[in-house]
């Protein structure tokens, strides 16, 4: 059976009960794993509110944090110093030199580009040729399909559709996330997955991208973040504590 | 000898605040798959209602089972009904009714 990931459930982090509501309509529409971006200076104290009521709500949690760097530099000490404070990393690349370096570097998990504005969108073959060499996938959010209407709608997904049909020809993984900001834009994951067909992306593609890709990073990460982890293939086993 | 056209039966369930009918629903997700996929698409998905819970507030319909996915995209798609805030979530999908019933019991 699969488990599937929300790696980009917007819940207000302001209204506890409206969060709590939209993490158990998630547990509810059969995904395992949320992903609730946070803000840099995130508390533990929110960390573990919210862990404690995706627990309730028998779903797994994902910290993340989204990125939206104005130059290449401020992108790197971003990295430097909030990587290992989250599980998910996301960068929202409205620059063309922005999205060269977050395609490149091995810290970037996902690559996020603007919807509304189709001339940010920076995906294309030499994006793509990078990305495909580091660990970064393309991030694609399906709510803003159902919140466009006519020629928007219609031009985001022929963007969609020339995006899909690079990434997957250059072998980047892409992750499908529901970017919802309510209930409303809520769906479940095969609904999600029947939603891509408007961009000719295959339903098992679709499937994949909501299941192994998102659980593939997570967990790629959140053995990287543990004590444990010392370099690629090395980990400690046991420790013995001296007398 | 020609072949029977193969159906799929779908177990919908409406969020919505507003009170709505059999006909209401219907017309909301025909004019879904005419807006996403033009009269030719609408015309191959074949749309029928089957059975409608208002109490539940879920319903049954029934396409050609090589239009599922589009109608299940043109379902997602649907955020308003009448003009007002609407979702439709998809409960199950089968090629019989008594399976669907079974599936939408158990879950």
């Amino acid at each position: 059976m699969k488990r599937f990931a929300d790696l980009h459930l917007r819940v207000p982090l302001e209204d506890p009960s409206k969060a709590e509501s939209m993490i158990r309509k998630a547990s509810e529409l059969g995904y395992n794993l949320v992903g609730i971006p946070l803000s840099p200076h995130a508390t533990r104290e929110e960390i573990s509110q919210l862990r404690h009521i995706c627990s309730d709500a028998k779903v797994d949690f994902a910290t993340r944090v989204n990125f939206s760097p104005r130059t290449p530099n401020e992108l790197l000490h971003s990295l430097r110093r909030l990587r290992r404070k989250f599980e998910i990393v996301a960068v929202r690349c409205h620059t063309k030199d922005v999205a060269r370096q977050a395609a490149k570097d091995r810290r970037v998990d996902l690559l996020q580009f603007s919807v509304t504005n189709l001339r940010k969108r920076f995906f294309d073959e030499a994006e793509a040729e990078l990305a495909s060499q580091a660990l970064s996938s393309l991030e694609i959010e399906l709510a803003p399909i159902l919140q466009l209407t006519s020629f928007s709608r219609v031009r985001l997904l022929s963007s969609l559709r020339r995006e899909a049909a690079t990434a997957e020809r250059f072998k980047v993984p892409i992750t499908l996330s529901s970017g919802a900001t309510n209930e409303h834009f809520m769906r479940g994951p095969r609904d999600y997955a029947a939603l891509t067909t408007l961009f000719d992306m295959s339903m098992s593609s679709a499937l994949r991208a909501l299941s192994e890709t998102p659980w593939v990073t997570v967990e790629r990460n959140r053995k990287k973040l543990s004590p444990d982890y010392v370099a690629p293939g090395i980990h400690v086993v046991g420790r013995k504590t001296g007398d | 000898m020609i072949k029977r056209e193969k159906r799929r039966y779908l177990a919908l369930e409406v969020v919505s605040e507003q009170p709505l009918n059999e006909q209401i629903i219907l017309d909301a997700v025909q004019a879904s798959v005419h807006r996403l996929f033009g009269e030719y698409g609408a015309s191959k998905a074949n749309l029928k209602l089957i059975k409608f819970i208002p109490e539940k507030r879920q319903f049954v319909i029934r396409c050609s089972h090589k239009e599922l996915e589009h109608v299940r995209a043109a379902i997602a798609s649907t955020t308003a009904i009448n003009g007002k805030n609407a979702t439709i979530h998809v409960l199950g999908v089968s090629g019989t009714l008594k399976a669907l019933s079974k599936k939408t019991q158990n879950s």
